[in-house]
């Protein structure tokens, strides 16, 4: 019998740390990535991390995290690992400090800490404005420490195309694409973790890299995979638009003190800097007098939207607000948040230390992905080591990091996606492991014909495509599903509008079939892996826009005014006992996750009660 | 071929509108083995473009500026934020990233070719795997016990979180190698990179408990005497890392630790291990 080995697709923080989980049990890992690890999206993320390791006296605790994630998912989220989660939270902090990430520093050289969004508590840890490289670049060395040692074997620019599965449905294995040569291979293995990130490009432009498709994803919800939450996309509140991408300024320029403000006058277009403070709107602070600039990220996109959109109020008339941290000194600025402050400058050609930005809300991250599940212990956290942790539906298919549906519910916190992803590649790798303990027979005893018959169907599938010579240019068939996606299923979800979106998907599902590859060749084919993608792309889009279709209400980053709740009549809701009645019965109803299995006429919605057991739902408020 | 479809999307004849076209000439090569050379496109001007946003223009709509039907340029990009180090090529003769080249800040034509100093993939992608591997090489990473919940690492000052931040932000993109003139697409010299990440990880200090090794692994072929001290790498370096003060600072540790090594015994490795003094 050949060696054990499992494989890990993704080389972000999920993947990297699943991979350092199976290596550190001695296991033998091939990891997949379409670029080298070091690039993948994990990067992107600026303000931090968190952990209630509180050191700023303000008696902060995990407990207190876990209730600010809970709630600021708005009790979507799957509580037990939430809960675990938080409170791994500090160790894992301490672990990334161990393995020298240049955190910020206290005069006493203790860590520091920030604040960010649906918190009162510092409990951010960041490096620079850069968190996500650093972080990232900490566990790709501990990785190619193992890659050296010999127990990782990278592929690099391997695409993943789909899963082997034997007779009994167990999956065995993966098929995947060389993307230089266009070689397809089928590689066995115990257990397969799918850590491969969001799918910000089936909205065309957002703050993703451009790689993140959520071409993986898509491929396993079609393979049998069930998708949750898919609804739930977080537009994050300040970006730059960008005709290829829209940049993101991070949550923690207004952790650092940034504040968001329009002209009180429409169609004042004096320089920023020389309207006077009584001419400006400082709509977040006028609104939320508690947590201001820091509200949740769909609350302040929501309220920034309804300022340019319904107001007229945006800066020059157009869609935009100003983020001014002109009254912070540049040497505080640089010291905390360079990076960003030297993304606004290079992109938009404005220092922003002197004139104040203009942002816009952009498409950021999916809060849905692969339904996994968790296996609680008595202290209401996912017993390490338990193969149900991470686990799909699918027997030996795991999920990790934005790929999975589980720690952010309807909204997530600024710096808990970092933690969220290390924290799942920490109980997933164990879980791999003792779900292959656990099997009778080892992966690669199955027959050799799956893997040459899953294989030949994927090489089949290419020659098809390869030979595709129609009208259809497949990057502007994805422009458009971006266009209309971003249009109809971001911040604000209207049913005909939806309606209309699934209409638009059909008709460039029918395009696709009339794609022209572009190139017909086996040297580094971009375009051929693409059109592949592309498919995958629109089953996403399917999933998102038929779950907000059917979901009829507003939680968390979906938002329909058509079924919104009245205002409640008092400041804390729960002191009016008609509004708490009305929210009761809408907790009741929708207060459920999302599941969506692929059929023959396309996802089939249903829904699944949500246990309870470290917290209580409450209404969400943050006035 | 241009059809009516991509021309509703938003591919509209820019000459109608009276938009500024910019001229690119590209390098194309399929792959390794074949003969490369350049193709030009011209791609209506946008506001705020950058050379990404013009190659993705590009493919949607491969029509070069004969009005050939062509294939897609092929390049390496990821987070256009210049973060991920994926987009480096040489733009207008000098390196750089392309996801913050932006085109109203270039001469035009605007001529892109690949890094030279890397086997080429195709098009304007390379292979920089040798940078990769000068990271096993130097041991470019903290010794770890384990991933377990071990407590806070060691305490650091403000400033050697500063000073080691500085040193951080090196994303592997390969511009300081592309820029170096001793580094050649078939020699084996490490380039600025690597040593600059053995002095970050020698900072830190528990990366110092193993500082030799890093030390040793700066030595021999293609280690850091080759540099020739151009000083172009710090010019060229996109994230402004002081890449010649580490090649000083590693030269004169490498100096040292060759001394040490010269009078060191293997019976003393012992007291060796306590790292340079």
């Amino acid at each position: 019998m050949a060696e054990a080995r499992f494989t890990v697709v993704g080389g972000g923080l999920a993947g990297l740390m699943t991979v350092i989980k199976l290596c550190e049990a001695g296991q033998s890992v091939d990891l997949l990535s379409i670029v080298p690890v070091k690039r993948s999206h994990s990067v992107c993320a600026q303000g931090g991390i968190n952990g209630a390791v509180n050191t700023k006296g303000e008696g902060d605790h995990p407990d207190i995290h876990v209730r600010d994630t809970l709630r600021g998912g708005d009790f979507l989220a799957e509580q037990t690992s939430v809960k675990g989660m938080c409170y791994a939270a500090p160790g894992i902090i301490y672990l990334l400090d161990r393995m020298g990430v240049p955190f910020n520093r206290t005069p006493e050289g203790l860590l520091d800490f920030r604040r960010f969004g649906g918190t009162l508590h510092h409990r951010t840890a960041f490096a620079g404005a850069t968190t996500g490289q650093q972080l990232l670049y900490a566990l790709d060395e501990q990785v190619r420490r193992y890659e050296a040692a010999g127990q990782v074997t990278k592929y690099e620019y391997w695409e993943w195309l789909g899963m082997v599965k034997d007779e009994s449905g167990r999956v065995v294995g993966s098929v995947a694409l060389d993307l230089r040569t266009m070689e397809i291979r089928s590689l066995p293995a115990e257990a397969v973790m799918l850590a491969t990130g969001g799918p910000g490009i089936v909205f065309g432009r957002s703050t993703n890299s451009i790689i993140n498709t959520g071409t993986a994803a898509g491929r396993a919800y079609l393979e049998g995979a069930v998708y949750a939450n898919g609804e739930f996309i977080q537009v994050h509140p300040t970006s730059i638009p960008g005709d290829d991408k829209l940049r993101l300024m991070s949550e923690s320029v207004r952790g650092e003190g940034g504040r968001v403000w329009v002209p009180k006058k429409k169609g004042d277009d004096r320089d920023p800097t020389q309207i006077p403070e009584g001419d400006r709107w400082y709509f977040l602070e006028e609104k939320y007098p508690k947590y201001k600039n820091l509200v949740p990220r769909d609350v302040a996109t929501r309220e920034i939207f309804y300022v340019c959109r319904d107001m007229g109020l945006g800066v020059h008339g157009r869609d935009g607000v100003y983020l001014d941290v002109t009254h912070i000194s540049p040497h505080v600025l640089d010291a905390k948040i360079k990076g960003v402050m030297e993304i606004y400058e290079k992109f938009v050609g404005d220092d922003p230390r002197r004139t104040p930005m203009i942002i816009f809300p952009g498409m950021h991250y999916s809060m849905g992905g692969l339904h996994v599940t968790f296996e609680s212990g008595s202290n209401l956290e996912p017993v390490v080591g338990s193969p149900v942790n991470q686990a799909t539906n699918l027997p030996g298919l795991f999920a990790s990091g934005e790929a999975d549906h589980a720690y952010h519910g309807a909204n997530r916190l600024g710096a808990n996606s970092l933690l969220s992803c290390i924290y799942g590649g920490m109980i997933g790798g164990p879980a791999m492991l003792s779900y292959a303990k656990n099997r009778s027979g080892s992966a690669t005893a199955a027959s050799s014909r799956v893997f040459e018959s899953a294989k030949q169907e994927w090489v089949e599938r290419f020659d098809r495509i390869r030979k595709m010579d129609g009208p259809e240019n497949p990057y502007v068939l994805a422009r458009e599903l971006g266009e209309v996606m971003t249009e109809n299923v971001t911040v604000v979800r209207r049913n005909d509008k939806l309606r209309k979106t699934l209409e638009k998907l059909a008709e460039l599902k029918d395009r696709w079939t009339r794609i022209d590859v572009l190139d017909h060749g086996n040297s580094s084919n971009r375009p051929l892996s693409f059109v592949n993608q592309l498919w995958n792309m629109f089953a996403l889009g399917e999933v998102m826009a038929k779950g907000a279709l059917l979901r009829d209400e507003s939680r968390g980053a979906h938002y329909k005014p058509e079924f919104q709740l009245p205002e409640p009549k008092t400041k804390d809701p729960r002191e009016d006992p008609e509004w708490m009645k009305l929210w009761q019965q809408r907790h009741e109803k929708w207060a459920k996750t999302t599941l969506a299995r692929n059929t023959k006429n396309g996802p089939e919605i249903s829904y699944e009660p949500i246990p309870t057991p470290v917290l209580q739902p409450e209404p969400r408020f943050y006035a | 071929m241009a059809t009516a479809t991509q021309a509703s999307a938003g591919t509209q004849n820019p000459a109608q509108v009276g938009e500024k076209w910019i001229t690119f000439r590209i390098w194309r090569q399929e792959s390794a083995t074949r003969p490369g050379g350049f193709e030009e496109f011209r791609v209506p001007h946008r506001k705020g473009a950058n050379v990404i946003s013009c190659l993705m223009q590009i493919q949607r709509n491969p029509v070069n500026a004969a009005g050939k039907t062509t294939t897609p340029v092929t390049w390496d990009a990821a987070c256009l934020e210049e973060v991920c180090g994926s987009c480096a090529m040489n733009i207008n003769g000098r390196v750089r990233m392309a996801c913050s080249a932006l085109v109203d800040q270039l001469e035009w034509p605007i001529t892109l070719e690949p890094m030279r100093k890397f086997p080429i993939v195709r098009d304007l992608a390379v292979d920089r795997s040798r940078m990769f591997d000068s990271l096993k090489r130097v041991k470019a990473w903290v010794e770890l016990d384990g991933t377990y919940n071990l407590g806070p690492g060691p305490r650091q000052s403000p400033l050697e979180q500063a000073q080691r931040y500085l040193l951080s932000t090196c994303m592997t993109c390969g511009s300081c190698l592309e820029a170096c003139p001793q580094i050649t697409v078939d020699n084996d010299f490490m380039g600025a990179a690597p040593i600059s990440q053995v002095r970050f990880f020698n900072m830190h200090p528990t990366g110092a408990m193993h500082a030799q090794e890093r030390l040793h692994g700066l030595m021999g072929p293609g280690g850091i005497q080759d540099c020739g001290k151009a000083m172009n790498c710090v010019q060229v370096c996109p994230k402004e890392i002081p890449l010649t003060t580490s090649i000083a600072a590693m030269n004169r540790e490498v100096n040292k630790q060759a001394l040490r090594d010269l009078f060191t015994r293997d019976e003393d490795a012992e007291e060796a291990a306590g790292g340079p003094a």
